[in-house]
């Protein structure tokens, strides 16, 4: 055995000692070089993804109002002008999804972590997350399938009931006003966009309401609160702020969900509030997808410069969100 | 000398029995049916929707009148959570019921295997083979880009990372997550057209836009499996004179290769479907383009929206198409959750 074998008979012999260079040195070079370059490449690709955008947005922002004449599908406008009214639409189809998405997640939230039979929490959080996978143009199709038809008669019903009619006498023109079949408008496509980013918010949320300390959980239970009371008392406020990052995160992807607007909202370039009319509103990047196949010259500058507006304004959406998480992983002394 | 006692705590209310919301429950469906004759007649939807309000109210009303106002409040919260669930359940069962029920109509060998050249008007033929193959190869080249280069990352980060390199790119990959698919078309389409110029049109620009997406979801995955290696395994390793790249390669990966296939597998699901990048980037094409660095190449999910927006005979291709990508989609996700199953080292905890 190794360890019963005898020391060197010569006490004054050197031990034996490798005395090489480390073993595997270069190794450890090349691995961590290779490793650390693909942190860096990240970063260059980010980079480069705003550089070039804005390279070719360039010649859009910089031209005068008169070039973008001859764009058509621009009839006429200038640059901000044209790109207002797409703001407005992007901004209104993500305020409606997460108004729907963003109590419905909680909802589900808490249902998969304090509601459910343990055994079966698991499962059902695959399930929601499974509406992750769903390829966004299948989203679209049933936007226009099974989803339109069914809030049809709602969206009538909304249109044409008392309270609304009785606005129109006296007050002006409501939210609701015009509802015109099919329902091509901009509630539906807010409505298809909430159900896309449900898994997004879900997944945050119910991490967050699962990291309840359980002591909270237990004291409270032990004061002789109901469920509703402890989760009121403990968990709701522990998850406040995982709560507004996960809309954040919600929010972010809503702003630039393509498809689903793109096949289910009936275009439109005008700033109002009549949520189910048609040809009222359109987002950014739905345009993009719509115009950008047939754009030549000035016209795709345009949408690039469409686009840049996009991916700042979903990049600062998204770096605040997790600058709540993180702050949030810093200072919870629970964990 | 008197001692007191205290009181002992009676309970005034009476609780519910177990029995109690499934007996609501029944009544209040059939109110639902009872309310729907008197109307234009009873519908499935209709039935559950007006059942569900009914319920809401009559369970509280009940739980308020026996057990009082607390009660009834933790009761109203408890139906309105299980909603919530139930409500995000309806979109998930209805769509993958018309995707099957309308995509079975022309889903079938012979649209698996053909491709729509010749195929026009309202002919029935033609299939998805070509766009089949185009997304294969769209997603393969943006998976040889995105795995390695994802691994790596969060290699770094788990094993090298320090300071603020560290924790920047921590933070630009998760903000990197949001960018909007569209946007990230958009970046691959000027790539190339600043290098190659514009007539070039391949396969290889779809492949760089659907890498960008795919990266920053194979970065945290992977992270989040590095992470979960005990450091034991590594300190034993590093005692026995094993130098760090090799403990990395021998003893973290080797223990973490479920959890970073199923990663992985996720990372391919999820970019499969991307359409709005595609739509700008590689187009559709009719045939098979069997290149990959020339033309224009149909892909499923390009294919299912150009199909649907041409209507008639092409929108039961739509479907079929929809039915294949979901198949698709479906399948690495099952097969990922199994590889995680059944090949996740079995630890103590």
């Amino acid at each position: 055995m190794a360890v019963a074998e005898s020391p060197p008979s010569d006490p004054e012999a050197p031990p034996k000692v490798r005395v090489g260079r480390t073993p595997g040195r270069l190794g450890n070079r090349v691995f961590q070089g290779i490793s650390t370059a693909s942190g860096i490449f990240i970063l260059i690709i980010l980079a480069a993804v705003a550089i070039f955008l804005l390279v070719r947005a360039w010649p859009a922002l910089i031209a005068a109002p008169s070039a973008f004449e001859d764009v058509g599908f621009m009839l006429g406008r200038d640059l901000w002008s044209w790109v207002w009214p797409l703001l407005f639409g992007t901004a209104i189809s993500s305020v409606i999804a997460l108004v729907v998405a963003v109590p419905l997640s909680i909802g589900i939230g808490l249902f998969i972590s304090h509601y459910a039979p343990r055994r079966l929490a698991q499962g059902l959080g695959y399930l929601i997350d499974l509406l992750a996978a769903i390829p966004s143009v299948i989203f679209g199709l049933w936007g226009i399938q099974w989803l339109q038809p069914l809030v049809s008669p709602l969206f009538t019903w909304l249109s044409t009931n008392g309270a609304t009619a009785w606005l129109e006498e006296n007050v002006g023109p409501t939210i609701f006003t015009g509802y015109q079949a099919p329902a091509r408008n901009i509630l539906t496509a807010g409505l298809v966009l909430a159900i896309m980013i449900l898994p997004i918010i879900t997944a945050t949320v119910r991490e967050v309401f699962l990291q309840t300390p359980r002591l909270h959980e237990e004291a409270s239970l032990a004061l002789g609160a109901t469920r509703w009371e402890m989760i009121r008392q403990a968990v709701l406020p522990f998850g406040r702020s995982g709560v507004i990052s996960a809309t954040m995160l919600g929010l972010g992807r809503a702003l630039g969900e393509t498809m689903a607007v793109l096949m289910v909202l009936s275009p439109g370039y005008l700033i109002n509030f009549y949520l189910l009319q048609p040809g009222q509103h359109q987002s950014i990047a739905a345009n993009i997808a719509s115009h950008f196949p047939e754009a030549s010259g000035l016209g795709v500058d345009a949408l690039i410069a469409s686009g840049l507006i996009l991916f700042i304004m979903t990049f600062g959406v998204n770096l605040i969100a997790r600058w709540i998480i993180s702050r949030r992983a810093e200072f919870s002394g629970a964990n | 000398m008197t001692v007191t006692t205290p009181p002992v705590p009676v309970r005034t209310t009476r609780k519910l029995p177990k029995w109690a919301p499934v007996a609501v429950l029944a009544v209040s469906l059939l109110l639902a049916l009872g309310i729907q004759f008197l109307g234009d007649g009873p519908t499935i939807a209709g039935v559950f929707f007006i059942g569900a309000i009914l319920f809401a109210i009559l369970m509280t009303v009940t739980s308020r009148v026996v057990e009082g106002e607390r009660w009834a409040k933790d009761r109203l919260a408890t139906t309105l959570v299980t909603f919530a669930f139930i409500i995000a359940l309806i979109p998930l069962v209805s769509l993958l019921w018309i995707v099957v029920g309308d995509g079975l109509t022309r889903f079938s060998w012979d649209f698996l295997t053909t491709d729509m050249t010749g195929i026009f008007g309202q002919m029935v033929e033609g299939g998805a083979f070509h766009a089949i193959i185009g997304t294969v190869y769209v997603t393969g080249i943006a998976s040889i880009i995105a795995i390695p280069l994802g691994i790596f990352t969060a290699i770094y980060l788990v094993e090298y990372g320090r300071g603020p390199l560290s924790r920047g790119i921590t933070v630009l990959v998760d903000v990197m997550t949001g960018i909007p698919s569209i946007v990230a078309g958009l970046f691959a389409f000027t790539l190339f057209l600043v290098i190659f110029g514009p007539a070039y049109k391949a396969a290889v620009i779809g492949g760089v836009a659907l890498a960008v997406l795919m990266t920053p979801v194979v970065v945290r995955s992977v992270e989040e499996m590095l992470r979960l290696v005990p450091n034991e395994l590594r300190e034993a390793s590093y005692a026995l004179g094993v130098p760090k790249w090799l403990t990395i390669v021998k003893v973290v990966l080797r223990t973490a290769i479920a959890g970073i296939t199923t990663g992985v597998m996720i990372a391919i699901a999820r970019v499969i479907g991307e359409t709005a990048p595609l739509l700008l980037t590689v187009g559709i094409a009719t045939g098979v383009n069997w290149d990959a660095f020339d033309g224009r190449i149909a892909t499923l999910p390009v294919f299912v929206y150009r199909q649907y927006a041409q209507g008639g005979a092409s929108a039961d291709r739509a479907w079929a198409g929809a039915l294949t990508l979901i198949l698709i989609v479906m399948l690495l996700n099952l097969i990922a959750r199994l590889v995680s199953r059944y090949f996740s080292p079995k630890g103590v905890r």
